[in-house]
């Protein structure tokens, strides 16, 4: 059993927390610096970086949430001049108002480097052929895994997302090894190979690198056989770095924090008060050693909990159990996040159109369907069936682009979509539970 | 010389159109002409009625999207050739139908069928001039009833 880096992750946790806590000043010394928020709120809440003196003293520091980072879009949380950022992501928000993160050279050798130790954990060696069927783009997924699989010696396959029966060719012709994607999409895979009559003896697949959704054990099993690999989860967020905070090992009995980089705590989502150890509660974030996007508790709205217990493989850091849930509304589509509010005002800038709407998801086989219905109303309905269907199309064409991910728009009638003692129901999820 | 419709917007869902008609029967509307268009998730229902206000109000109140508009309602032979006959005199003139619905009744010999074009005040004037017989008010009424 390899381990990328024995000497941060199998770290004595004494040691460990001292390296975090020196880390975390650091950080909180150059947010406060350069960062007008940061400085404002740590003022406002009468904590300088220089009254934080243990690691349990971050729990005095205020909050930072997905708003603060729109409001702040595209560069006002930024702690380095422009000069020196290398690179820049971006995830979906509400219309014209992504999240945007920025890196330095030194945040992407630091991202290469948290993520190749999740690649080795799941399995991944110099010999394989890894296969990333994420989109490449200013989402964080593709090439957040690309680097860190380059960096271990991996030869690297950027295929990108769609074009299924495509994908199962380049695994054919270049002998793909490691599958990277959302589970989701493996399972598709994995069907469209079924429906091409490729069994998967005449691939060479063995591992599968699935994050940016969250999967059951069944699905898990269901890969597993379909594809015939060993498959392990990994999690990160464009908000934080990108996939590179936590991964299975190859027990896979949690995901192992990279903890000399992202200091973690669970808090209670409504007091957001701390929680011990074992709780289930939402996840908070501190980065401990990015340099252009230092992010300092950042709430992650996702559901887990921690254990600090050795893991069989020999790693000391902190294990977080697979996201079971949100604290808000956000959908995962297709790995990609979806908030309603963003539905909402594309309706709201087309003409005509009220922000009557109701999100429906359902599972086609093992993709995500979604379908958006929206109320007609007297200002938008025509006698002519074509004026309806141009309406139709302008709100599908608008909400894939402000989403990033397809969407079929259905028509109905006015009141036709539930409402809930006053209140509607936006979204009615008939995908199968995780 | 024209006559005007209701279309109501109709979601494709099991008694959706059931329930146009029940509204139609509590009001005490009598349906003179009707027609069904259809898409893939959504139908455009249209009726021509006498009191078009009270129909439209009584659809309103009870949540359905609707538009009046005009149709023109066309005297035809009841024989072979009838149709085509002023479906030429479109032709000639570039009248551009939308679509149409035909009745048929017993007393006249002839049919009526409605016609929506783009352009309805430009098709009543080409229309009358070519002496293609329009029907409206009372006497539309008297032949369809």
């Amino acid at each position: 059993m390899t381990i990328w880096n024995p000497t941060r992750e199998c770290m004595p946790r004494d040691d460990l927390r001292a390296l975090q806590l020196e880390r975390l000043r650091a950080t909180l010394e150059r947010v406060y610096q350069r960062v007008p928020l940061y400085r404002r709120r740590f003022q406002e809440a009468g904590v300088p970086p220089s009254s934080i003196g243990s690691l349990e003293d971050v729990r005095r520091l205020p909050f930072l949430t997905k708003q603060d980072m729109r409001d702040h879009f595209p560069y006002g949380l930024f702690a380095v001049p422009m000069r020196d950022v290398v690179r820049v992501h971006a995830s979906s928000g509400t219309t014209g108002r992504p999240t945007a993160v920025g890196y330095t050279r030194n945040d992407l050798e630091l991202w290469a480097e948290a993520m190749a130790r999740l690649v080795v954990a799941a399995g991944v060696t110099a010999e394989d052929v890894a296969h990333v069927a994420f989109g490449y783009g200013l989402f964080t997924g593709a090439f957040g895994l690309h680097y860190a699989l380059e960096r271990v010696g991996a030869t690297v396959l950027p295929v990108s997302g769609g074009n299924t029966r495509r994908q199962v060719e380049i695994m054919q012709y270049f002998g793909s090894t490691a599958l990277v994607c959302t589970p989701s999409y493996a399972l598709h895979i994995a069907e469209v190979m079924e429906e091409m009559g490729v069994p998967r003896e005449s691939l060479r697949l063995r591992l599968g690198l699935f994050g940016a959704e969250p999967w059951s054990e069944g699905m898990r099993r269901e890969i597993e056989a379909r594809l015939g690999i060993f498959a392990t989860d990994n999690y990160g967020l464009s908000e934080l770095i990108g996939p590179g905070i936590s991964g299975e090992c190859r027990e896979r009995c949690g995901l192992h924090i990279n903890e000399d980089l992202f200091l973690p705590e669970i808090v209670d989502p409504e007091t957001l008060e701390p929680l011990p150890e074992g709780c289930l509660g939402e996840l908070v974030l501190t980065s401990l050693g990015k340099e252009a996007f230092p992010v300092v508790r950042y709430r992650t709205r996702d559901i887990t909990r921690l254990t600090y217990e050795p893991c069989a493989c020999g790693r000391t850091t902190a294990r977080m159990e697979r996201v079971t849930g949100r604290t808000d509304d956000m959908l995962i589509v297709r790995g990609v996040n979806v908030f309603p509010s963003q539905i909402e005002s594309v309706l709201l800038e087309i003409e005509g159109t009220e922000p009557h709407y109701q999100i429906v998801l359902t599972r086609d086989g093992s993709l995500d369907d979604m379908e958006v219905q929206v109320e007609v109303s007297e200002r938008v309905f025509a006698d002519e069936a074509r004026k309806l269907y141009a309406l139709r199309e302008h709100i599908a064409h608008r909400l894939s682009t402000v989403l990033g991910i397809s969407v079929r728009v259905k028509l109905v009638e006015p009141r036709a979509i539930q409402r809930s003692e006053g209140k509607a129901k936006r979204v009615i999820d008939n995908r199968p539970k995780v | 010389m024209k006559t005007k419709q209701i279309s109501v917007f109709i979601e494709n869902r099991v008694g959706r159109l059931a329930s146009v008609a029940r509204v139609l029967k509590e009001e005490g509307i009598d349906i003179r002409a009707i027609s069904m268009a259809d898409a893939p998730d959504f139908g455009i229902f249209r009726i021509v009625v006498e009191d078009t206000e009270r129909a439209r109000a009584a659809l309103k109140r009870n949540g359905f999207v609707t538009e009046v508009n005009h149709v023109i309602a066309v005297e035809v032979e009841d024989r072979p050739g009838g149709l085509s006959d002023v479906l030429e005199v479109f032709a000639e003139h570039g009248l551009n139908v939308e679509y149409m619905y035909a009745f048929l009744t017993e007393r006249s010999g002839r049919a009526i069928i409605f016609f929506r074009f783009e352009d309805t005040d430009r098709a009543v004037e080409v229309l009358q001039a070519a002496g293609v017989p329009l029907v409206w008010g009372e006497r539309l009424w008297g032949s369809v009833r």
